[in-house]
């Protein structure tokens, strides 16, 4: 005990005269537990790779967490042990990451939240923000146009969190006075195991339907696999969300049943790199929020949005 | 003793059919034969594995693994066929490949587990909760953080498995049954049955038996291992895909399933034919709550936790009164 802690002692007055030369960038995103998270894991691999090219004197800590608490511990060795000048963090959860977030703040360190904010505002100095209303919003509106004439509908949910919270009330507040109905609800956890067995009982509840807000392109592949089997015919399309490639590739090729996605970018992630990057380097700046908007993708302009290299 | 009715013998059965009469009034679809063969299939998963469960729980054992076993070896069917699909073509040659390769892969992962805890003499839980991170990450890998998917042109083959069936009664629930049918012999008429029983027990008066207790044991994860192999053959055809959440908490369903039926969490007796009530009760509790409005999707974990204590305490109450 006693020679780790003179380690890190060590450790932490010897890397500031090396810090001169290179700054550490630490990066701490949760694990690929699902389908957005791999792709979020994918892209922030791939910025990491090509900004170290980039930029020689930068250096990267990427860490990936499965859980809140392990996050905390992530932050916490990068603050100790690697003497961090700018962390990028994507939160697991806005709670338990702000104090130790706002530490590292407090040491000076640069700070960039992405996607999820903290709980206590002005901590950060750049947030790449997801627009979860707006996806919520934006999918409604398609909802609304695709059914002018209103109709029946359930959707699913993702795993119970403010973002899913978000995205719901979003969706809702869009379809008010539409004449579309949502019949019910339940989550699918952004799973696609638990997604179809949900909408097989949906399909077993409710012998009339018109579309189905998956609301994730996960979720969406559990429930076009439910409607196959139990071959149903009234579903006239099912709406997931995101921007997975195989079904952004469907769009774009003209199936009926997935004519339109909505996008959440994982690689969000890739933004925050870089502008923290370009903030650490060079004079321009970057404080403030960027707000990254939820596009509606038909097949139209499917072809923009697909990448065929991410895992997702 | 048999022809006594033991009450604590039916209080599964009674949670069981408690559960049936509630759905059934909640919901007129509820008894259809849609949403029948829908819980008995998706039951297949868990009650495969949970059946080898059983023999590893009798015999004074646990696996923590079986879940992301489940998902490991999924990913590798997957790749196996993808990768020889050039060379032998979309047809039922590369299926049963795709079967061995679990079969096998299932063999080798509970052989891995046996060892070392009867070899190398380490706790269950600590070599299962090992190999539990270990098969999670591999898949993770394997699939790059993302999605396994099998591919497009193999799907529409190996879809029946899952789909498909014979006079109407899907494959995963045949499967299923075979399984059930032939651990309740097993645990009841063969000797490794009651040898597995004795060694959970009190090892070291089996032992003297002449039980070879680290043969028995072995066994239970080897079997638990291939078992495991089976459910994923069910799984892979059902969405062509395996990811890193795949199979996640797979492993407290089938321990669950296997407490409420009532075989003891700390060894000495195992009733198969609980386990698969158990699976059913789950399966279920899960249905109704989807078929059913007016309770908040929030709360579903809630009412699962209250039916799984209430189902064990159904047993106990029982016992103490009987």
């Amino acid at each position: 005990m006693k020679h780790l802690a003179l380690a890190t002692l060590m450790a932490a007055t010897a890397l500031p005269a090396l810090a001169q030369d290179t700054k550490v960038i630490g990066v701490s995103i949760p694990a690929a537990t699902h389908g957005w998270a791999g792709g979020m894991n994918f892209h922030a691999q791939e910025a990491v790779d090509r900004l170290e090219e980039v930029y020689p004197e930068l250096d990267f800590v990427l860490a990936t967490a499965s859980d809140p608490s392990k996050q905390v511990n992530d932050i916490e060795d990068m603050l100790a042990t690697r003497n961090i000048s700018a962390l990028v963090v994507l939160p697991f959860e806005s709670e338990p990451l702000t104090s130790p977030v706002k530490a590292v703040a407090d040491s000076g360190a640069w700070v960039t939240v992405v996607d999820r904010g903290l709980a206590q505002e002005g901590i950060e100095d750049l947030y790449v923000a997801g627009d979860n209303p707006g996806f919520g919003r934006v999918s409604g509106e398609y909802m609304v146009s695709a059914l002018p004439e209103g109709g029946k509908i359930v959707a699913l949910r993702g795993i119970p969190t403010t973002i899913d919270n978000e995205r719901v009330e979003g969706f809702q507040a869009a379809i008010e006075g539409s004449g579309i109905e949502i019949l019910d609800m339940e989550h699918g956890n952004w799973n696609r195991d638990d997604s179809f067995t949900v909408m097989q009982d949906f399909l077993s509840k409710h012998p009339e339907l018109d579309a189905v807000w998956a609301s994730d392109d996960d979720m969406a592949i559990g429930v076009l696999a439910a409607i196959e089997a139990a071959g149903r015919d009234d579903i006239q399309f099912v709406l997931g969300g995101a921007g997975m490639k195989e079904m952004i590739k469907r769009t774009a090729d003209g199936d009926t049943m997935i004519p339109a996605n909505v996008t959440y970018p994982p690689s969000m992630i890739a933004t925050a790199i870089e502008m923290t990057a370009v903030g650490l380097t060079s004079t321009a700046p970057v404080a403030g929020t960027f707000t990254i908007g939820s596009v509606l993708v038909t097949q139209d302009n499917a072809m923009e949005f697909y990448y065929p290299d991410s895992p997702f | 003793m048999m022809a006594k009715l033991d009450l604590r013998v039916l209080g599964p059965i009674l949670a069981l059919v408690a559960l049936i009469v509630v759905g059934a009034l909640l919901n007129s679809n509820f008894l259809s034969a849609g949403n029948v063969t829908n819980v008995l299939s998706r039951s297949a998963f868990i009650g495969i594995i949970a059946v080898g469960m059983t023999f590893v729980i009798t015999s004074g054992g646990l696996d923590l693994s079986v879940g992301s076993m489940a998902a490991f070896i999924a990913g590798l069917m997957i790749l196996v066929m993808n990768g020889l699909l050039p060379t032998l073509g979309p047809g039922v040659a590369l299926v049963l490949v795709g079967i061995l390769a679990a079969l096998l892969a299932g063999t080798v992962a509970g052989f891995v587990n046996g060892f070392l805890i009867t070899t190398m003499r380490i706790e269950a839980f600590i070599v299962t909760l090992g190999t539990m991170g270990i098969y999670r990450s591999l898949v993770t890998w394997l699939a790059d953080g993302g999605t396994l998917s099998l591919d497009f042109g193999m799907r529409t083959v190996i879809r029946p498995i899952y789909f498909g069936g014979i006079l109407g009664i899907s494959w995963p629930i045949i499967v299923f049954a075979l399984v059930a049918i032939t651990g309740e012999i097993v645990m009841r008429r063969a000797a490794f049955g009651r040898h597995a029983a004795a060694v959970g027990s009190n090892d070291q008066v089996a032992r003297y038996s002449s039980v070879n207790v680290d043969r028995v044991r072995m066994l239970t994860y080897v079997f638990l291992g291939l078992l495991v192999g089976v459910a994923t053959i069910m799984y892979v055809p059902r969405l062509g895909s395996a990811s890193s959440s795949t199979g996640v908490l797979w492993e407290l369903e089938a321990i669950a399933a296997v407490i409420i039926g009532g075989t003891m969490l700390k060894g000495g007796f195992g009733r198969v034919w609980g386990t698969v009530i158990g699976v059913l009760i789950l399966s279920l509790i899960d249905n109704i709550l989807n078929l059913t409005d007016g309770v908040s999707p929030y709360l579903n974990g809630a009412i699962q936790g209250v039916i799984i204590i209430l189902a064990v305490i159904l047993q106990r109450e029982r016992k103490a009164g009987s």
